[in-house]
């Protein structure tokens, strides 16, 4: 199995990752190594064991419907870099 | 003073030897002298942990105070702090400034500990060498051409130059256990669930967990006995209730019942690594232990299995990272896609962009099942090989590492060779169970650490048999020359 250039550009525009012209053979060459030790999992049949998301028997939890938590609109929007009228700025999307 | 444990300044502040103040100078001066040539801290928090320091005092002279009531502790930069920044080793995060708290730092808080500053880390967790930081790599005291591990690794370094008495690190694949056998301290992983991951940065959630980083088990369980318990703020928080983990520290290992994989001793392991673990077992036998061969057959499908579900939650949990609401925001954005992709072109490291590229992949339509689901089901054969074995024995006992510390370089461009060196400690994690490094004996005057894992909240019972062990070896009182 190997990884080529297309495969690496789909990836990165799906994870809205940036990546220069000059790292794509890198990316090539070590996303092919990283699956290429995935597919060593291929000596075991699976076909029966159910798959293990989570490693402790969970359920979720319900609370009562209640306000707990204040707003902390001010203090939130300290760590960002734009903001307007208590929203956050972005570059324009629609025309 | 700086070489006490915990226990040791408790009792030094009780019978008031040492005023808190004197302690967190002591202590802060040290990290001064040496923070630039082991880059341990990433922040020191010197004037917040002097006023701590002086409100202990008074505390303490009111007789309102607890055991660990001015007692100084470093924590790693994954943990949100209120007031300081919590970089998490990234570029993405230098100018973050937490608002609030994470459960393990409140409760450490109320507990009267006093942090020293945060340390450095691999980047978002990711690495096993705490190269992968954007504030630099951390040195091993023991040698500062190596590595201390990662990716708590300046966590390690800071307790192993005793530059802090003790530390917080979190553990996904090994990043508490693998850099407290290289740098000689003692870490414990608990039990996926015991201790709140709230505030906690996520990397990938089904395997992080929090916990002590220690010069002694005893310490542990004086940590863990903080930290431990139910927190309504993490949706994966255990409401089983927590044991006194100092409790039972005491008890004869008598007819203990270790188990040793055949898997953790072959031709992976290094010789001499494995000649230490075999004389720790020794001094374990000696106490009345009795050592059974045990298989783990699928251990080295661990490390392809991990490399799947690791990066495919760290890919999703990442995705919050878009430079709108807080974080690195790229300058002068085209456009909002330019925004997100930039922002995250320049906030993160390379091997943080390698997990996230790995984990889009298999998560992706066409891949999905060959990869993840299959990942899926390698770790549920993994966790019933643990189950299967835990019918037989109390615990397991092998190697935390496959060899000692290694050099600074030697594996950063080789990211296949870096991940193996994770044999031993991802599988622990896939199942959800505890296990403590121990140290456990010196290779050329580099430590060695012996993994103990427990079953399902078996915590209590791997600090006790860790606690007779230092009762009878001084492998954990051993200091770097340089820092004595």
């Amino acid at each position: 199995m190997s990884i080529d250039k297309s495969e690496v550009e789909k990836i990165a525009w799906l994870t809205r990752l940036a990546i220069d012209k000059e790292d794509i053979a890198n990316y090539c060459n070590e996303l092919t190594d990283i699956v290429n030790l995935m597919e060593q999992m291929n000596s075991v049949d699976t076909t029966d064991i159910a798959p293990l998301a989570h490693p402790i028997n969970l359920f979720s939890r319900l609370r009562i419907d209640k306000v707990t938590e204040t707003d902390q609109r001010e203090n939130f929007q300290e760590n960002t870099v734009e903001t307007k009228d208590g929203y956050y700025l972005v570059p324009k999307v629609i025309d | 003073m700086y070489k006490s444990t915990l226990v040791q300044l408790s009792t030094a502040l009780e019978s008031k030897k040492i005023s808190s103040e004197e302690l967190i100078r002591l202590y802060i001066e040290r990290c001064n002298k040496h923070n630039n040539s082991l880059n341990c801290f990433i922040t020191i928090t010197e004037e917040e942990a002097l006023k701590k320091a002086r409100q202990a005092d008074k505390k303490r002279a009111s007789g309102d105070y607890n055991l660990l009531t001015g007692i100084p502790i470093a924590q790693k930069d994954i943990f949100c702090t209120s007031g300081t920044k919590t970089t998490c080793g990234s570029k993405m995060l230098d100018n973050f400034i937490a608002p609030y708290d994470a459960t393990l730092i409140k409760k450490m808080n109320n507990a009267g500990l006093i942090m020293l500053g945060k340390t450095n880390m691999d980047e978002f967790a990711m690495g096993s060498s705490n190269e992968t930081s954007f504030y630099g790599p951390v040195k091993n005291p023991w040698d500062e051409s190596r590595v201390p591990g990662g990716s708590s690794g300046g966590s390690a370094s800071a307790v192993a130059a005793r530059l802090s008495p003790a530390a917080t690190g979190t553990d996904t694949g090994g990043s508490i256990r693998q850099p407290s056998s290289f740098c000689g301290i003692t870490g414990l992983k608990p039990t996926y669930g015991r201790v709140s991951r709230y505030g906690m940065v996520a990397f990938a959630s089904s395997l992080d967990q929090g916990g002590p980083m220690t010069q002694t088990a005893e310490d542990a369980a004086l940590i863990m006995n903080i930290i431990a318990g139910f927190d309504e703020h993490d949706s994966t928080s255990t409401e089983k209730p927590t044991d006194n983990y100092t409790e039972k520290l005491n008890n004869s290992i008598k007819g203990l019942k270790i188990g040793l994989p055949k898997q953790y001793f072959d031709e992976n392991l290094d010789n001499n690594v494995a000649e230490v673990i075999e004389n720790g077992l020794k001094e374990l036998e000696k106490l009345g232990a009795k050592c059974v061969d045990v298989e783990l057959p699928h251990t080295e499908l661990s490390i392809p299995a991990y490399y799947v579900v690791a990066p495919a939650e760290c890919s999703s949990n990442l995705s919050r990272y878009d430079g709108v609401r807080f974080g690195h925001r790229c300058k002068e954005p085209k456009d909002l896609s330019d925004l997100y992709c930039r922002s995250r072109q320049e906030g993160f490291g390379k091997e943080v962009k390698r997990r996230i590229m790995t984990g889009t992949y298999v998560l992706s339509a066409g891949y999905y099942d060959a990869y993840y689901i299959k990942a899926q089901k390698i770790r549920q054969i993994i966790s019933n090989d643990f189950k299967n074995v835990f019918k037989n024995v109390d615990i397991i006992a092998g190697p935390t590492t496959t060899g000692v510390a290694f050099k600074l370089n030697e594996k950063l461009n080789d990211p296949i060779s870096m991940y193996l060196s994770d044999l031993y400690t991802v599988s622990v994690n896939l199942a959800g169970l505890p296990a403590i490094s121990v140290p456990s004996g010196f290779i050329n005057k580099l430590p060695v650490g012996m993994q103990l894992i427990g079953n399902y909240f078996q915590e209590s019972l791997l600090m006790n048999v860790a606690h007779q062990y230092q009762k009878v070896t001084d492998w954990h009182q051993k200091i770097p020359q340089a820092y004595e």
